[in-house]
């Protein structure tokens, strides 16, 4: 006789929420007249905030015959996710009406990549993070592609889909492998069927196979070279949300499989995961440097910030746990700002994304100029905003292992962030000091959605910077989680 | 107290953001209220200041970031209060002198050089190495800015050099501090970035070496000691003259104070072991700026170098490790201060006028300008410290006590005080002396009364510290003796331990 898992329906409610409000919007979608539109940005900010509310409070569990875990991790990285969701819904309905690409169906494939995320926070098994994965990217594709019109947009669309299915049976090969060595494919139980035998060649091969397959989702070096296409071609919102969410997915996971479940065999795989960071960082700021397109800087500078969190990943320490946690909270709010100042320009009914159409932006909009100045500052790592208690979080974890090779990462680190003030301030200089465009071609598109969502990441930003430790307090949790193993 | 000094600044400009656009003059004003608030503020620090202790005074503290053991701690003691009251002088005599200057986005400008004065005062404040870093880091965003906005022809170029030159050395000393704080938490068994906590542990002399290498790295860039100082004549050649004048006076500043804040406490070995290369390069440093000073064509680089022969003093003073050395080194940061931020200012009164920095347009400018001339006199003899200003107390302390640690080094560094004479004179003459030879002599007009305004205090600091030294004197003795103590206490006991390894051998 088989018995039925136990199933914990309670335990879910945060991912019962956001699917929900997302299959709502859906429906809405179809019967509500195309000036009403603005119910379904109001539904699923309100899913967003509920959901964010219960995954806050909500107490620790297991479930799902043990492939869903709700834990300290789960917690904190559902909160970020759903952060980084609600912004991604805020800096979307003006631009979409500007260019015509205003479907309800865009606000569903936001949620459900955020209920993705999510789910990648609270998996407990290798085949659940693959399906939540997959959750989170499939929709990751369609906004790639949104703007239908655009075939920049529908290469960038393509490109990410071809190499993502790539990625993600390279994923599943992984666990395959891993599944064939050890017998099954629950996290804790990998633990200690890895912890007994010596480790296989096909268990190595298979944890490789994982690594590529998150490494690409990341964007970490030498699994990178979609992002900047992707990032140039896809619609700015789009971007804005995917840059962020994707990489919460990917670290959330990467904490989970190496640091949590392989943490006993953590000397075969940091010195990887380490070069990889180096790799990540280096190639990532270099490349920034040469561009002369907004979105493409970005790209590299997503790019470069993901080298960053591996170091956090490849410490591995519980402080380094949570200090990768505290830099997604942060970079959620940094990046999509970021994103967010491009999204309220327009040149020649496109997007403006050469650097020189932000040229004079301080004379025509202060605040906005000030917003991005903030944003840019705060990429770079400077004091006293959010990105340097991101990086310093991360550093600090990595100086205190004591070891030469994390002494190494963070010089690195602190090196090309280094490198990073160049291209960032570049910008910022041109904000100020360029001389604006007199033929008018850039035009500003202010909404108080948009402008909302640049307050709250501007607020953020400064707040995560002057008093880190409501941010901080919060994520150490996931450092001791880990130390209690 | 300390906490209101530090944020008073920034809060002003914050208030100055609210005010509404084209409302220049209610800009000007409201940016020269605020910074001579500070200076009440700071005035009320220096009075209430007990010169007697060396110990940190008026200690402010509250728990910032827990979980990294952080926090938010200032204090003052006699090394610092120095440098917060020359900060508090020279901020609104740098306003003042940007009246006329800067027609272009008063607001901002204003914003820019009241949150430098809030990054600068906090860096000289912060008792807590990673509130210190960050008031350092800070300082870095409104000056670049100052000088990508407001500066000269070529001043996107020294911006992003000043900038990146300055932050690469920096970030070095961020992974010291966490080095050291993780050193802490293993020897003292406490998580803490507090200075003074940290100053109890005694850290062997090779990590020492180490730490103190990179700290050493991120000061001497500053400073700049030579031949870390390429960014400087760029930087203050395309400067507006409130900038140059600010860097110059406070910002090299922030170098020489973190020799003297952190080598004593932190990494006393190793500053005692680095003495000799420190004196050495600061030789090197005020002979080479000197040299290089005279061969200038352009009267702001001349400045500018200067400023590196005479910062080699200072270098040369904290090297000489003794009491004259490093009391004269104190007061030479603030007689550094106040004579070379006058001579920007003289430089920026030219330039307004003629909108010509090359030495060679000018001449004949003392029969036009008799007020600028004798002002520019006293300036400059100050600056070649002449007996009577503040500049002979400070190099004349330095040189004793460098005398006294080495006959050699005050030798050689004597040699820089003769070659300063020579190109300060040398500029003078040319510039004031001789036939007229501007192009548009009629715009050669005589100092208004607000540009006098910006020199008198100025003036008097220059013949009150000249004359009467002894309220500066008096309120460093106690910190610096304290300095010296922690330095000869580990000059002792390590000594020993030396000659037990050497006969282990």
């Amino acid at each position: 006789m088989i018995t039925p898992p136990v199933v914990d329906l309670t335990l879910i409610l945060p991912e019962m929420i956001v699917l929900g409000v997302a299959l709502l919007v859906l429906m809405a979608d179809l019967w509500l007249a195309p000036e009403r539109r603005g119910y379904l940005v109001a539904a699923s900010l309100a899913g967003v905030l509920a959901a964010a509310w219960v995954a806050a409070g909500a107490a620790d569990g297991v479930s799902f015959a043990g492939m869903y875990v709700r834990d300290a991790l789960t917690r904190v990285g559902q909160v970020v996710a759903l952060a980084a969701t609600g912004l991604g819904v805020l800096v979307a309905p003006e631009y979409l009406r500007r260019y015509n690409l205003d479907r309800g169906e865009y606000y569903v494939l936001v949620l459900t990549a955020g209920a993705g995320a999510m789910l990648m926070a609270a998996s407990r098994d290798l085949l659940m993070l693959f399906l939540a994965l997959e959750t989170l990217s499939i929709p990751l594709y369609v906004l790639a592609a949104w703007a239908r019109g655009n075939a920049r947009s529908q290469e960038a669309g393509m490109k990410y889909f071809l190499l993502g299915a790539f990625a993600s049976a390279f994923f599943l090969y992984g666990i395959a492998l891993l599944y064939g060595e050890t017998g099954t494919t629950r996290l804790p139980d990998l633990t200690s069927a890895l912890a007994q035998q010596p480790a296989g060649i096909s268990a190595a091969a298979g944890v490789g196979l994982l690594t590529i397959g998150l490494g690409f989702k990341a964007a970490l070096v030498p699994f990178h070279a979609w992002a900047p296409d992707v990032y140039e071609g896809a619609p700015l919102p789009a971007v804005a949300f995917m840059s962020v969410i994707a990489k919460i997915g990917a670290f959330v996971a990467l904490l989970r499989v190496f640091p949590l479940a392989l943490g006993a065999l953590a000397d075969q795989w940091t010195l990887v995961l380490g070069v990889l960071a180096a790799l990540t960082m280096i190639v990532g700021n270099l490349a920034a440097l040469a561009q002369s397109s907004y979105k493409r800087m970005l790209a590299y500078s997503s790019i470069a910030h993901a080298g960053y969190l591996l170091v956090g990943v490849a410490t591995a320490t519980p402080p380094a746990a949570s200090a990768v946690m505290t830099y997604l909270a942060i970079y959620a709010a940094m990046g999509t700002g970021a994103f967010a100042v491009a999204v309220a320009l327009e040149r020649s009914g496109g997007e403006a994304d050469r650097i020189e159409d932000y040229a004079g932006l301080a004379g025509r909009a202060p605040l906005l100029a000030a917003a991005g100045a903030l944003f840019l500052i705060s990429l770079a790592g400077l004091p006293p905003t959010g990105g340097f208690v991101a990086k310093l979080g991360i550093f600090a974890a990595a100086v205190e292992t004591g070891s030469v090779g994390g002494l190494a990462l963070a010089l690195i680190g602190v090196l090309t962030s280094v490198i990073s003030v160049y291209y960032y301030m570049r910008v910022a200089y041109v904000m100020y000091a360029g001389e604006p465009d007199q033929s008018g071609g850039v035009r500003l598109h202010a909404s108080p959605l948009l402008n909302l969502a640049l307050l709250i990441t501007a607020a953020a930003v400064v707040y995560a910077g002057v008093l880190p430790g409501a941010v901080t307090s919060f994520t150490q949790q996931v450092g001791a989680l880990l130390s209690r193993l | 107290m300390l906490t209101t000094l530090i944020f008073l600044p920034l809060a002003g400009a914050l208030g100055i953001a609210l005010l509404p656009r084209g409302r220049e003059g209610a800009v000007r004003w409201a940016g020269l209220g605020v910074s001579l608030l500070v200076l009440l503020a700071a005035a009320r620090v220096f009075q209430a200041f007990d010169a007697s202790s060396g110990a940190m005074q008026m200690v402010e503290q509250a728990p910032w970031v827990p979980a990294f053991g952080i926090s938010y701690r200032v204090g003052v003691d006699g090394i610092s209060l120095l440098l917060v009251g020359l900060t508090a002088v020279i901020f609104p005599i740098a306003l003042l002198s940007s009246w006329a200057a800067i027609a272009d986005r008063v607001k901002a400008f204003t914003m820019a050089i009241l949150g430098l004065e809030t990054a600068v005062l906090g860096t000289f404040l912060s008792l807590d190495l990673i509130l210190f870093y960050v008031f350092w880091e800070a300082v870095l965003i409104p000056m670049a800015f100052l000088i990508a906005l407001w500066g000269g022809p070529n001043r996107r170029y020294a911006a992003i050099k000043f900038f990146l030159y300055t932050m690469a050395a920096s970030v070095l000393m961020l992974i010291a501090i966490i080095a050291t704080h993780v050193l802490g938490a293993v020897l003292l068994w406490e998580r803490t970035f507090d200075i003074e906590r940290l100053a109890t542990m005694v850290l062997p002399v090779r990590t020492q070496g180490w730490l103190f290498a990179a700290f050493a790295l991120a000061f001497a860039v500053k400073v700049p000691i030579w031949p870390l100082h390429t960014w400087l004549p760029d930087a203050h050649t395309e400067a507006p003259t409130a900038g140059s004048v600010i860097l110059a006076a406070i910002l090299l500043k922030m170098g020489t104070y973190g020799f003297v804040r952190f080598g004593p406490t932190l990494f006393p070995d190793a500053l005692v072991a680095s003495a000799p290369l420190l004196a050495a390069l600061a030789i090197v440093g005020i002979l080479y700026g000197a040299a290089v000073s005279w061969a200038q064509t352009d009267l702001k680089r001349l400045i500018a170098f200067s400023s590196v022969s005479h910062l080699g003093f200072v270098m040369l003073g904290i090297a000489a490790m003794n009491e004259q050395g490093f009391q004269g080194a104190l007061i030479q940061m603030v007689n550094h201060g106040v004579s070379t931020g006058a001579l920007f200012l003289i430089v920026g009164v030219l330039y307004e006028r003629t909108h010509s920095r090359e030495i060679a347009d000018y001449g004949g400018v003392a029969a036009r300008m008799p007020r600028f001339a004798a002002i520019f006199t006293i300036v400059l003899l100050s600056s070649a410290a002449l007996p009577g200003t503040n500049g002979f107390v400070g190099e004349f302390l330095i040189l004793l006590g460098a005398f006294r640690t080495s006959t050699w080094w005050a030798a050689l560094a004597v040699g820089g005080v003769i070659l300063s004479a020579v190109y300060l004179l040398w500029a003078y003459q040319q510039v004031m002396h001789g036939p007229l030879v501007a192009k548009h002599p009629e715009r050669l007009l005589e100092l208004t009364r607000r540009e006098v305004l910006v020199f008198v205090p100025l003036i008097a600091l220059i013949f009150a510290i000249g004359v009467y030294p002894k309220p500066l004197l008096d309120r460093s003795e106690a910190a610096v003796q304290a300095a010296l103590e922690r330095l000869n206490r580990t000059a002792a006991t390590t000594l020993p331990a030396r000659a037990v390894v050497r006969v282990q051998r």
